[in-house]
């Protein structure tokens, strides 16, 4: 069983106990545990069902590569699934769930998909999932939800708080292991700024674990000190717990610190996510042990050798009382001898090397530990639990010589690079036959802006398995980091010694030539349950490429992303295919590391932060009065204001027949207002328009549309010439910024010889219309200048004064009323909106939403940019010819409107549609059909509708569409076909419904 | 003027800095050609300072003028006499193809004040907030979050932030969550 | 995530503070030109692998548009240059042959 030990433990605090809960059990710890290590130390060996056969799954490593022991932590609105057992600080009141078994851990219905297994081979589901169609809804589809997925995904809203942080520093160095201490030192001392991170609690990584020597003491002393003289250094930041998630273009990286996870639901932010500029990248991430392929390799009690010996060390926790050995290094010997000095039994190191002469070896020997040289495990005994091993001879099949009692297995089978952040942003890599890994090729370095490497890869993530070589390297990393950031290098090498190794034998398949059954039960990837046999399935069926392969059996895919599994899987891909390792290569490393949490994804932008709401002067006043809101681009625009009792149509009916036949009050403030001044500016505009806005007299306003070079519209609006060489042009809502950036475009780019600047006043002003009847009535009770129909005329403007506050009213209408669009500072809109409810009381004023203003602009055929048009449809469709130029040489759009097919007269266009039944009114986005069919089947369109209502105005419902030959086809009926087989039928007819003539607002 | 209001009036927050409405600020965009003469002499009559250097502000008795652009500058004077101001400037470069007009209005400005500013505006602004980097004169034109904003520092432990008027209530709720206690990573303090 | 320098403010501008405007030099036919030319402005566009001129503007900053030389296949930028010229300039391109040898130089 595994269990605590009296003894040991360098980070755990004995005195201070720690009770948390594992599947509603309560169960202790201590302060410094991991959950792993907890749950290891109450014998809770096993920790989860495998995502494809159930079968039961214990903890294999001691790190973020774990792949088995993910767990869900938290409850209700601090419950995050797949969290990693070996990465999960203990503290108190933590609780954690296993996952993927049903209805529990010990007796799972699924685990008979194990016994299955020969029917679950590589690239099941796309050979099973195929047909007939109606099995997949019915059948597979509901199986398969059961049964698939890792985790839960959480229920409730997380409570927590997340957020960004971006930060420059010369230098960033990713791993606090001696590597990664003695290269910050380096080019800290030399004078760059450097920012250290560890991903774990503490620093100096394997080396205090395995007992390395520097400068002749143990390394704990020289860490102690390399980290004092680091927090001496103001040029120098330190953070645990913060992993370097990922390496993207031009030295970008993102920092991933875990602030509050060690201590259970806090306040403040639970992770940071860091997004930082840095010139130099010194990866000093370590290595990882990789697992042998033999057959149960996955039973719970089958650990690698090196994670069993952190939980001596570290935790003073054994995984069991007889564990063998199984190495094809001599790193796998350190276990060996950790075990034996903590007291516990080793009773075979089955090592399928032949003659060794590492001192580790030599040492196991001296303690008499008994070794099986060139022989390898058949396999592994127990379901639940390792109960015994079967030896065989390395180069045979796997029969049987002896049997050896045992409950726990440490395996190694030798050390891969964490070359992730090398590799993100396109680092290469070079395969060490010697050492049996792939290791980084300095010279083909992620480039940066400036063409130059900017990731220098260190210590064992650089393929330094030995520390003498560790120590040299980082230091020399560390100079080089900061000689290549402008600093005068400076360095001392710390002295570290290690034992003499005998070389590592690449053991790929143990024994040499399994059988199928015994493949059949070798696993390479255990969070995606992938086997040896799939792989050679996956070769033999003509995955050749390791990217194919990856997607064809899962491996390497799912949160742990292969970090075990990798470089097994493809040794084995490429003996299938008789090829060497470096020709399959690697599947690409993509961000992160390691799963980062969608909360420090998003960040702070959530709730009132998601996103930016852009809000008028009269914002407030309008939410206090029943404003019933709709998003109009980024701003918020009342619909309607919604009396007491009312419906939404009651209230937009009820605004349209008090504007027109009282007075209406619109907040019009999102309207883009641009100013356009020099003396350029006529003829600048007379290009940005279709129409000549050069000849528009002072004082007067015109209505002009603006295209793009495709001919095509994109904004519309009126411009008033405030003097000689100043025009305002107002934008549509939606297209302010959007048009100030398009004017800017073109003068900076095109035109920058003419003497025009722009400045985008939007925001400076309130702008509300006054409009109906009585809308004169109402100024004038204000009062400060003379807004009569003889000092203001329609299509005019004026400077002045209204109830004390300076006020720019335009004569302009959208409505077909009487009507004035008044801009005042934004700072006293506000105030100008009270004094016009007050003043317009007598007169009937009533607040008016955007829908009133739609319906009455259609009630007038006057178009809107995004229902008239969509981006395909030029002036000349909606019938404004007259708003085209034919004097102007050129203007944006005019050579793509003689394209043949903008002039093809088959373009459809604008007309005025009115139901042929009064109350019917045409659904949005409408076809018009003329009952034939086309070859396809499809019923042949001859039109669509753009704007359709109910107008209570004329008591009928009409629209506005784009129908083929429209113009000339007046007082013909055509067919509207709706979603549920009625037509509505309607007369084309003009669009102007309402006073064509103008009078109403003429006045 | 009275009934005059800022964009989140007089909003204020207290975490690990202050955050505080500026209240109304008058603020002129300034268009021309920044190195001639006249219009030099017209905006240190103006608002008392000389034309700023590319990405810095001058601030004097008077007010301030900080660079925007090669061919803008952005000057701060009391909210009551920006008309004023803008009235004397297009008198003083008569002539001259310059735009000067008054945007007091259109934007909200915010107080900051603590000594863990730069970590604050760093949490929304990829701009390098290190004091080699970013210094008391200098304006930086950046993103907050998801908007365009202008900051400066006006001294090591007070800076000020400008943005649209429109999204002055989501800088403001942004900056609050941002200088909540207890949560700056001490990085540029 | 792209790092450029914008020419007028001097600011080492991150790429969110950008917004990207498609390739650089690009001469504009207007009304009256044929339909090849009219064609070429409109829809004809490099896409090379290497060396490559293309439009940025510095929307969260200055706001002015200039041209970047950047290599696609590296994203290593070779320098960049304020909007109001026909051609990049002269060191530009020298410096750009010394580090490729093989480009094509540059071709309107």
């Amino acid at each position: 069983m595994s269990t605590r030990l009296q003894t040991g433990g360098r980070l755990i605090d004995r005195t201070k106990q720690i009770e948390f809960t594992f599947n509603g059990k309560r169960l202790n710890g201590f302060k410094g545990d991991t959950l792993a290590s907890a749950l290891l130390a109450n014998d809770q060996m096993m920790v989860g069902r495998s995502f494809k056969y159930h079968r039961p799954r214990g903890i294999i490593a001691a790190g973020p590569e774990e792949p088995n022991a993910l767990m869900g932590t938290g409850v209700d609105g601090h419950f995050e699934p797949n969290q990693r057992a070996t990465t999960t600080e203990l503290f108190q009141g933590l609780t954690s769930q296993s996952q993927n078994h049903w209805p529990s851990l010990e007796f799972d219905v699924g685990a008979i998909n194990s016994k299955l297994s020969r029917f679950f081979p590589a690239g099941f589901y796309y050979k099973t999932f195929m047909a007939p169609r109606a099995a997949w809804k019915h059948v597979f589809e509901p199986i398969v939800r059961m049964s698939a997925g890792l985790g839960k995904a959480p229920t409730h809203k997380d409570e927590d708080t997340y957020e960004y942080f971006y930060a420059h520093v010369d230098i960033m160095v990713v791993g606090g292991g001696i590597a990664g201490l003695a290269a910050a030192l380096t080019a800290g001392q030399s004078g760059a700024s450097v920012l250290l991170m560890e991903q774990g609690v503490t620093f100096g990584g394997r080396a205090l674990t395995d007992g390395v020597e520097i400068d002749g003491k143990p390394a704990a002393a020289w860490v102690k000190k390399t980290l004092a003289a680091l927090k001496k250094l103001p040029n120098v930041q330190i953070r645990n717990r913060m992993m370097g998630a990922g390496v993207y273009d031009h030295g970008y990286a993102l920092g991933y610190e875990r602030i509050t996870d060690h201590m259970g639901p806090s306040t403040g932010p639970r992770h940071r996510l860091w997004r930082i500029r840095t010139k130099r990248i010194v990866t000093a991430t370590g290595a990882i042990e990789r697992p042998l392929s033999f057959a149960g390799n996955d039973v719970p009690g089958v650990m690698l050798a090196g994670a069993l010996r952190d939980y001596i060390a570290d935790y003073g926790v054994s995984v069991g009382d007889r564990t063998v050995v199984v190495t094809n290094n001599d790193d796998g010997y350190r276990t060996a001898i950790a075990l034996h000095e903590a007291g516990l039994n080793v009773p075979c190191i089955i090592d399928p090397r032949g003659d060794l002469d590492g001192e580790l070896p030599a040492r196991a020997i001296a303690l008499g530990i008994r070794i099986e040289n060139k022989s390898a495990i058949g396999k592994v005994k127990g379901g639940k639990r390792v109960e015994a091993v079967t030896l065989c001879a390395q180069a045979g099949e796997g029969g049987t010589l002896e049997e050896i009692k045992c409950d726990a297995v440490a395996m190694s089978g030798g050390w891969s690079p964490v070359v992730h952040l090398w590799s993100h942003c396109g680092g290469k890599l070079n395969w060490d036959f010697d050492q049996a890994m792939f290791r980084p090729d300095p010279s083909r370095p992620p480039l940066g802006a400036d063409g130059t490497g900017f990731v220098i890869a260190t210590g064992t993530a650089n393929g330094h398995l030995d520390s003498a070589s560790v120590m040299k390297g980082a230091v020399t990393a560390g100079k080089l980091a900061a000689k290549e950031t402008g600093h005068k290098a400076t360095g001392i090498t710390p002295k570290a010694s290690d034992e003499k190794a005998s070389p590592i034998a690449a053991v790929w398949s143990m024994p040499q030539g399994a059988i199928y059954a015994l493949k059949s039960k070798t696993f390479l990837d255990y969070q995606n349950d992938v086997k040896v046999s799939d792989v050679r399935l996956a070769a033999q069926e003509g995955f050749e490429s390791v990217e194919h392969t990856k997607r064809y059996t899962t491996l390497g895919m799912a949160t742990d992303q292969g970090k075990l599994s990798n470089i097994n899987g493809l040794a084995v891909l490429a003996d299938s295919l008789n090829k060497e390792i470096p020709q399959v290569g690697t599947t690409t490393f993509r961000p992160p590391y390691h799963p980062i949490s969608f909360g420090a994804i998003v960040g702070d932008a959530r709730g009132e932060l998601f996103k930016p709401i852009r809000k008028s002067p009269i914002h407030q006043w309008i939410d206090d009065n029943g404003g019933d809101w709709e998003p109009v681009a980024d701003w918020r625009r009342p619909y309607c204001y919604k009396q007491q009792g009312e419906t939404t149509e009651q209230a937009v009916t009820r605004e349209i027949l008090n504007t027109r036949v009282n007075c209406g009050l619109l907040d019009a403030s999102t309207l883009g207002k641009i100013i356009v001044k020099g003396p350029d500016a006529a003829k600048f505009l007379d290009m940005m328009y279709t129409n000549m806005m050069s000849t528009l007299k002072v004082g007067h306003c015109r209505y002009g549309l603006m295209c793009t070079e495709n001919g095509f519209l994109s904004d519309d609006g009126v411009v008033a010439r405030l003097s000689d060489d100043t025009f305002l042009c107002h934008t549509t809502s939606g297209g302010s910024d959007r048009i100030h950036a398009w004017m800017e475009e073109w003068l900076q780019t095109e035109w920058w010889d003419w003497k025009v600047y722009t400045a985008n006043l939007t925001e400076q002003y309130a702008q509300i219309a006054v409009v109906g009847p009585n809308a004169r009535k109402v100024l004038e009770k204000l009062g400060g200048m003379d807004v009569s129909a003889e000092a203001l005329p329609f299509m005019r403007f004026k400077d002045g004064m209204l109830g004390g506050i300076k006020a720019r009213p335009f004569r302009i209408s959208f409505s077909g009323e009487l009507s004035y669009e008044i801009a005042v500072p934004a700072s006293q809109g506000q105030a100008f909106w009270d004094m016009c409810m007050e003043a317009g009381k007598e007169f009937g004023i009533q607040p008016y939403g955007t829908e009133c203003l739609h319906v009455m602009r259609a009630e007038k055929g006057f178009i809107m940019i995004g229902d008239e048009t969509d981006g395909t449809v030029i002036p000349q469709d909606l019938g404004l010819n007259w708003a085209i130029s034919k004097k102007k040489e050129d203007f944006l759009g005019k050579r793509a409107q003689l394209r043949p097919h903008m002039v093809d007269p088959k373009r459809w266009k604008l007309v005025g549609l009115k139901s042929v039944v009064p109350t019917e009114v045409i659904p949005d986005g409408a076809y018009a059909t003329d009952g034939t069919t086309r070859q396809n089947g499809v019923k042949h369109m001859i039109g669509r509708v753009t704007s359709t209502y109910f107008s209570p105005t004329l008591n009928h419902a009409i629209a506005m569409g784009l129908v083929e030959f429209g113009p000339d086809r007046m007082g013909e009926i055509i067919d509207f076909p709706t979603i549920d087989g009625d037509i509505i039928k309607a007369e084309i007819c003009d669009p102007v419904f309402l006073d064509k003539e103008g009078a109403r607002q003429n006045v | 003027m009275s009934n005059a209001v800022s964009a989140v009036q007089g909003a204020s927050f207290k975490g690990s800095i202050s955050v505080k409405d500026a209240g109304l600020q008058g603020m002129i965009t300034l268009r021309g050609d920044l190195g001639s003469d006249t219009l030099a002499k017209a905006v240190k009559a103006a608002v008392g300072v000389t034309v700023p250097g590319v990405g810095k502000i001058n601030t004097g008795k008077k007010g301030s003028a900080a660079w925007m652009s090669p061919d803008e500058l952005f000057l701060l004077v009391d909210y009551a006499t920006a008309d004023t101001v803008v009235a004397k400037l297009e008198k003083a470069i008569t002539g001259a193809h310059v735009l000067a007009v008054n945007v007091s209005d259109a934007r909200a400005v915010f107080n900051l004040e603590g000594v863990g500013i730069r970590d604050v505006l760093a949490k929304g602004s990829p701009a390098d907030m290190s004091t080699s980097a970013f210094a008391i004169g200098d304006l930086r034109r950046t993103r907050l979050g998801q908007l365009p904003v202008a900051f400066w520092l006006d001294s090591d432990t007070t800076a000020t932030v400008v943005c649209f008027r429109s999204v002055g209530e989501h800088v403001f709720n942004w900056l609050k969550a941002a200088a909540q206690k207890g949560t700056l990573p001490k990085y540029y303090i | 995530m792209l790092l450029l320098t914008c020419p007028y403010c001097g600011v080492e501008a991150d790429e969110t503070e950008l917004t990207p405007g498609g390739e650089a030099h690009l001469t504009r036919h207007g009304a009256g030109s044929s339909d090849d030319d009219f064609e070429t402005y409109l829809f004809m566009r490099k896409n090379p692998k290497g060396v490559h001129f293309e439009r940025w503007r510095h929307a969260y900053g200055c706001g002015k548009w200039f041209h970047a030389a950047r290599c696609t296949m590296t994203l290593e930028v070779f320098g960049t240059y304020k909007a109001q010229t026909f051609e990049p300039p002269k060191a530009l391109i020298n410096n750009i042959k010394k580090k490729r040898p093989d480009w094509e130089g540059f071709v309107k």
